[in-house]
């Protein structure tokens, strides 16, 4: 996508022709704004969500972002995330509402998992389910693409949920040209997902386009980690379940997705800037979520997990 | 990079997402991890050979029936330029599916058996692409190691659908035919050595030859307007700017334009795009544009250039895709999505069926079912700006909204 902007700058630098995902996303944006009463743009701290944050500023500049950002923080959360996450809203000036898993599982509404791959990102579920009721939001933006797993190859743009947050996904409606179709019963809402057609290697590209700063954790840094099943994972014996044989050694790795600590393997790399990441990315044989451990759990496990309501 | 986007259509058990499994497999698309989940299914299975089906039939009925039911979107890219395929369902309780998938695609695949030659469902896809206007449509004809490679199958198929066309109203598609086996991989990507007798292109070096042009087809400028910003900060006390796409032409600081429907004239002041301005934006830029006079705008009104202006009516002629199990009667009232604006619509009048095997209309009838493509009157709340679809496709486009589920019901063309 970088190529329109080249060419664009060398023939005219007064002339503007915005690339073709990035003006399908804010166009997006602004049908969320004028069709929902209450939307919120569910951040992660991740790549996706943080490039959903640039496209929501250039949608409504100079005003600012519309609606609030909503952290489902499952307490597991590299730290690196979190310091980048407090840093960006205070910047942009917007409101940020945080709502942790730890609290679902002291009140006893979810059961923390035990043993081997215990993660908390199934229980996410539950306390995002739960935002939504206490804020009354009607619409929630995230940065889920298409090109990241089957099941997601089949969401809409505007994705209609239930009150248990369930995706009907034998039963979605059409969505033609652009026109996005935004109406709603009571107790419904929509998942909105603006990146839909992008890839991962669009969306590194616009990271690297737009300059925008991403968390330390996506660069090659040494680490320690120990190696499980064919995948390296981080070394924080109180989020990430080790058996003692499980050798811990310092690698140099990388992030290409930040979900909870616990589901998420490293990579060997040593893409130290975002120019290598995208070269990493282009010359990569296994897939984004190849890494994510919670994905591999059955072939169906992203379907089973949005039906409940999961993102 | 270029992006082309693909729709795809064929009856059940034509191979649609073999094909499609076939291109990413050998364009190399298929990281290590999913191939490797792909054999390993495959040999659970029993299979003598790699279902590549797999790899795109995302929902778990899907995998059981070994039938896609629901638009999945497959991207993977060659050297030259990106594609993004919508992988359409081929049964036809589905077909609404393949207007979504196809509505914004600038090319297509429409597949057919060779064993079966063209059936009911081939006449249907191949009248969604005129209807919607699909500038290149490929038509494969598929499973060709099953009729011996033969070319005078080939041939009668190719007849058949040369015939078809020639009844078509859309003149400007262009058509080509290419023999292929998916399962194989014979003139899908690499040429077949089986058919010396065919001299054409493989699929993908055929879709890599296509323009990614949008699919918009020049006209005049539209920019409907979704949102009016108005940051209300000290730095920007009096910024009042209109967002919204422009579609069809290009806007240029200084065009006189007319806001609609109230007709006031104003000048472009700005065309903003983030901390930027400019001073053309090309079609398709989502930007923010503001005018040299303070004039009353709102979400849906629609800035054009003077003497460009589209038709502002109550009522409008259609041709409309049915999209639900509940059937349009005629009197029944529904929400119009025209672009951005919405508004009340009756049905005034449904005139007839149009046959999609080309064989002509049946007049007045009762209802229109699920599938069913047909003509109608609507009578509307309020004013819409719109074109003739051929004229502009977002433009002249609407979704039916039914205000007792808001499901999307029907999509309209308009004459």
């Amino acid at each position: 996508m970088w190529f329109a902007y080249l060419k664009d700058m060398i023939m005219n630098q007064r002339t503007i022709q915005v690339d073709a995902l990035e003006s399908e996303a804010i166009y997006i944006f602004r049908e969320v704004v004028a069709q929902f009463e209450k939307p919120v743009l569910l951040f992660s701290g991740g790549k996706d969500s943080i490039t959903l944050v640039r496209l929501a500023q250039k949608a409504f500049y100079p005003a600012k972002i519309p609606f609030p950002l909503m952290h489902i923080d499952t307490g597991h959360n590299f730290p690196e995330t979190i310091e980048f996450r407090d840093r960006l809203t205070k910047e942009l000036g917007v409101e940020l509402i945080v709502r942790n898993v730890q609290d679902n599982i002291d009140n006893g509404t979810v059961k923390e998992e035990t043993g081997r791959y215990a993660s908390r990102n199934m229980l996410q579920t539950e306390t995002l389910l739960d935002a939504i009721e206490e804020f009354g939001f009607d619409a929630c933006i995230g940065g889920a693409r298409r090109d990241e797993e089957k099941a997601r190859a089949k969401e809409r743009i505007f994705s209609v949920r239930d009150d248990f947050g369930q995706w009907d996904e034998k039963n979605q409606r059409p969505e033609v040209f652009d026109m996005l179709n935004g109406k709603i019963d009571l107790g419904q809402n929509v998942r909105v997902f603006p990146i839909s057609n992008w890839t991962e290697l669009d969306v590194w590209s616009y990271i690297k386009q737009e300059e925008i700063e991403i968390p330390s954790i996506y660069f090659a840094h040494k680490r320690k980690t120990f190696f499980r099943d064919g995948l390296i994972w981080s070394a924080d014996d109180e989020v990430v379940y080790r058996d003692k044989e499980e050798e811990v050694v310092e690698r140099m790795v990388r992030f290409r997705t930040v979900g909870d600590m616990s589901c998420t393997a490293a990579v060997l790399s040593d893409a130290v800037d975002i120019a290598k990441v995208v070269e990493e990315i282009r010359d990569s044989s296994i897939s984004e979520r190849g890494a994510r451990i919670d994905d591999k759990r059955s072939e169906a496990a992203m379907e089973k997990r949005k039906q409940q309501g999961y993102f | 990079m270029k992006v082309l986007k693909i729709a795809t259509a064929g009856s059940v058990d034509d191979g649609k997402s073999t094909l499609i499994g076939r291109i990413l497999y050998d364009t190399k698309s298929l990281t290590d991890d999913k191939l490797e989940a792909i054999e390993e299914k495959s040999r659970q299975r029993g299979f003598d050979y790699l279902d590549f089906s797999l790899a795109t039939d995302g929902l778990v009925a899907e995998r059981e029936q070994g039938i896609t039911i629901d638009v999945a979107h497959i991207y993977f890219s060659t050297p030259s330029k990106s594609f993004i395929i919508a992988d359409t369902p081929g049964h036809i309780e589905y077909t609404r599916n393949m207007v979504t998938g196809a509505s914004t695609a600038q090319a297509s695949i429409v597949l057919i058996d060779a064993r079966n030659g063209v059936v009911e469902q081939t006449y249907r896809h191949f009248f969604i692409n005129n209807l919607l206007r699909i500038k290149d449509v490929v038509i494969a004809i598929n499973k060709m190691d099953l009729v011996g490679f033969s070319e005078e199958k080939f041939n009668i198929i190719k007849g058949e659908i040369e015939y078809l066309a020639s009844k078509s109203e859309y003149k400007n598609q262009n058509l080509t035919f290419i023999p292929v086996s998916a399962l194989q991989g014979d003139n899908v990507v690499s040429p077949s050595e089986n058919m010396p007798w065919y001299k054409g292109e493989t699929l993908m070096h055929h879709l890599e030859s296509l323009d990614t042009e949008d699919i918009q087809e020049i006209s005049q400028t539209r920019f409907p307007v979704q949102t009016v910003i108005r940051p209300k900060t000290e730095e920007y006390h009096d910024f009042r700017g209109y967002a919204g796409k422009i579609y069809g032409g290009d806007f240029e600081i200084g065009d006189e334009v007319a806001v609609l429907p109230s007709q006031t004239k104003s000048k472009i002041k700005s065309i903003n795009f983030f901390d930027k301005e400019y001073e053309i934006a090309k079609s398709g830029s989502s930007v923010t544009i503001t005018l040299e006079d303070n004039v009353n705008v709102s979400r849906g009104d629609m800035l054009v250039k003077v003497s460009e202006e589209p038709t502002i009516a109550k009522q409008l002629d259609a041709t409309i895709c049915w999209m639900d199990k509940e059937p349009l009667l005629a009197s029944q009232k529904y929400y119009i999505k025209h672009g951005v604006n919405d508004a009340q619509a009756k049905i005034t009048q449904l005139n007839s069926i149009i046959k999609t095997d080309f064989s002509g209309v049946e007049e007045n009838p009762s209802e229109l079912v699920l599938n069913q493509i047909g003509d109608i009157q609507l009578k509307l709340s309020k004013p819409l700006l719109f074109d003739s679809y051929k004229k502009n496709k977002s433009n002249g486009s609407f979704i039916l909204i039914n205000p007792k589920t808001n499901n999307t019901v029907g999509v309209g063309f308009i004459k």
